[in-house]
């Protein structure tokens, strides 16, 4: 069920779904067993790469939507992870009472209510980036790129205006500290939270885009902006959604990012949007499915050579990239109309 | 007059007051230790000059061929870090920097050829994440290979001889200035930088630059014509990345030193990215414009911010604003207004007020 509403999501009109990116995924994750030895340090490490996979996956979605309905590639994109990632300290700050507890209920509590803030704080930011920044440059791409460059390092001083340029600690509440043992396996509890959470927006936006009017609206805007036009949708107020939600969901991410970090600075956004860059051009640019692919490949992979070969691992996301540019040239799930 | 127009490849500036202001810059950069003594205002000029050059290599990329790339300061590392591991590994002497120098141009040759070849068939925004991602490889490249580069402290080297600053090139002070190594090295990057510069003006302004051009504006019309356009902009990379890795090597023989944050750093790929910017895309006499001032208001801009920041000390919100920290905040806005307001920039506004002139 859920193959057939992502076939669907991925926007491709293809007659059958097309399974081999998934399961080169599958082959990554089990192909590095052999390679790590101990079972239960490769479950460890496999749920470290799917959180950290899925939290790139809710920042990149964005971007990747935004690209695959307007064809704008918003090079600001870090600045609205940052914002939600400054965001959560603040409110995180604020509500000691309830992350100092060392119960569960008002540590999650806390992270909903910086979560929340961070998603509104970065779709209003996002709104009026768009309205200022984005919407002048349509269709320009060599002013797009620059545009929004520039509103990231205007985006990023600000930030430093208001909470200083120095680092902030985002230490996690109590009871999300530590991990939870299976025999040998550790698994961090903070891993679990965000997978769950990245489940959840996947699973939100496979809906969202498969079963809804407005998600139909979108992927048919993907696929031919001029004939959704002509059928008379206002195609830049769908389009200023996306983008609203598209920032909010990076705010989402920074806070994840952030909590994951356990620290943050003015220049995530700087550090994060290499990591998304590659993870959109790994998926396909504008493909929701494919980004979800690419991001827990390059989460997998990070993870496994960041315990084989830590030197290496620096450069597994490139390599990554690389290897399935060589193999597919327009990404995964390449996005037909482009 | 004539003469003057062969050697600027018969591109003036064609404005009075840019004329005005590049003689300035010229005649003040060429008798900068005479004029500004000291060893700030020293190095001020000879940033200046290493900026020119990267500046205008990017412009040749940017402003005149189209083409976004984020990869520019790898090629201007490699530049550096040529020169800076020749000068440790082989002792420093006119050799070294040869080698170095030599070594550098083809590495960055081989690269760009290999992106360019790779990535430029395809479509701007994807070259752009491109190289975004490979900058981003090598920077960490560069800091992970520390028995070779340093890693993030960096190579500190000896220059020649005649380069360094204890060498003294005359007993007596010369206008009342000491000719030690370090001016020598000035005149040498001086020297350099003009002569790079009027290269380019050279390449922008023969008939392979029109291509370039006509690419830029329209590159499937550029095809048809006849002209192919992958072969044209892979050259006009792989030309850039030559020039860069050339400021590199000229920036490494000023500091003596070469390190991640001096030459790699992707906040100097912003910089460059505001510099052609605000200066001028496609012109290069942008290049000069828009680095003097740029690195001016780096230097001393913070200055005259501290200086409203006192005023502005109990105003809780402003004078966060303006504290000479934020000094990038007032140029990223600079920055977006003039991509909307004035994508020529400087130079381009200068040429637009005399053609109103009535002369």
């Amino acid at each position: 069920m859920n193959a057939v509403s992502a076939a669907a999501a991925s926007a491709i009109p293809e007659a059958g779904f097309d399974w081999r990116p998934i399961a080169l995924l599958a082959a990554l994750a089990l192909g590095a067993l052999p390679l790590v030895g101990s079972p239960s340090t490769w479950v460890t490490l496999t749920v470290a790469g799917l959180a950290m996979g899925l939290i790139v996956f809710i920042i990149a979605s964005g971007l990747t939507l935004v690209f695959g309905l307007m064809d704008v590639l918003n090079f600001g994109h870090g600045v609205f992870i940052a914002v939600g990632a400054f965001v959560a300290t603040s409110v995180m700050g604020g509500m000691a009472g309830w992350t100092m507890s060392p119960q569960l209920l008002p540590n999650l509590g806390a992270i909903f209510v910086a979560m929340l803030a961070a998603m509104t704080v970065a779709g209003a930011i996002g709104f009026a980036f768009e309205r200022v920044i984005v919407r002048p440059v349509y269709g320009q791409h060599l002013k797009q790129i620059l545009i929004t460059m520039g509103g990231m390092i205007v985006g990023e001083e600000i930030i430093k205006v208001i909470w200083g340029p120095q680092q902030i600690p985002l230490p996690l509440p109590e009871s999300l500290r530590g991990a939870f043992l299976f025999g040998d396996a550790a698994i961090e509890k903070y891993r679990v939270l965000a997978v769950v959470v990245g489940l959840l927006v996947f699973a939100a936006m496979l809906w969202v885009l498969g079963r809804t009017k407005v998600g139909l609206l979108v992927r048919a805007g993907v696929q031919d902006r001029e004939m959704v036009e002509s059928l008379g949708y206002r195609i830049e107020r769908l389009f200023t959604g996306v983008f609203v939600v598209g920032s909010a969901l990076a705010g989402l991410g920074g806070v994840l990012w952030g909590l994951y970090q356990q620290s943050v600075v003015p220049q995530i956004g700087a550090q994060v949007n290499v990591l998304i860059f590659i993870v959109i051009i790994i998926g396909g640019l504008g493909s929701t499915l494919g980004c979800f692919v690419g991001a827990l490949m390059v989460g997998l992979l990070a993870n496994y050579t960041g315990f084989l070969a830590p030197k290496v691992a620096l450069f597994s996301n490139i390599g990554l990239m690389v290897a399935v540019l060589l193999w597919r040239p327009q990404g995964l799930y390449p996005v037909t109309s482009r | 007059m004539n003469a003057l127009n062969r050697l600027l490849s018969h591109d003036l500036p064609k404005s009075r007051w840019l004329a005005a202001a590049l003689v300035l810059i010229v005649i003040a950069l060429a008798l900068a230790p005479f004029l500004f003594p000291g060893a700030k205002a020293l190095s001020v000029a000879a940033k200046m000059l290493v900026f020119i050059v990267l500046v205008a290599s990017f412009d040749l990329l940017l402003g005149y061929t189209g083409i976004v790339s984020f990869a520019h300061t790898m090629f201007f590392g490699i530049g550096a870090y040529g020169m800076a591991i020749a000068s440790t590994r082989l002792g420093e002497g006119w050799f070294a920097v040869a080698a170095g120098l030599a070594a550098a141009l083809a590495v960055s040759l081989l690269l760009s050829l290999v992106i360019g070849l790779f990535s430029l068939r395809v479509k701007a925004i994807f070259y752009a994440m491109i190289t975004l991602a490979v900058a981003a490889a090598f920077q960490t490249l560069a800091s992970q290979l520390s028995d070779f580069t340093g890693g993030e402290d960096g190579l500190s080297f000896k220059n020649p001889t005649l380069l360094s600053p204890s060498f003294e090139a005359l007993a007596e002070p010369l206008f009342g200035l000491a000719i030690d190594g370090k001016v020598i090295t000035y005149y040498l990057l001086f020297v350099a930088a003009a002569l790079l510069f009027l290269l380019m003006l050279r390449i922008v302004n023969s008939p392979f630059g029109r291509v370039l051009q006509a690419i830029r504006e329209n590159d499937f019309r550029a095809e048809a014509i006849g002209f192919r356009s992958v072969v044209y902009r892979t050259l006009s990379n792989v030309l850039a990345a030559l020039f860069a890795t050339v400021a590199g090597a000229l920036l490494a023989l000023w500091l003596r030193y070469t390190g991640p944050d001096t030459t790699l750093s992707f906040e100097i790929m912003l910089d460059i990215l505001l510099i052609v910017v605000i200066g001028g895309m496609g012109t290069l006499y942008g290049a000069i414009v828009g680095s003097v001032l740029f690195v001016l208001a780096q230097n001393y801009l913070q200055d005259l911010l501290k200086l409203g920041a006192t005023a502005l000390e109990g105003v809780p919100l402003l004078g966060a604003v303006v504290t000479p920290d934020r000094w990038l905040l007032w140029l990223g806005v600079l920055f977006v207004l003039s991509v909307y307001h004035f994508p020529t920039g400087i130079v381009g506004r200068l040429r637009a007020a005399r053609g109103a002139d009535p002369r």
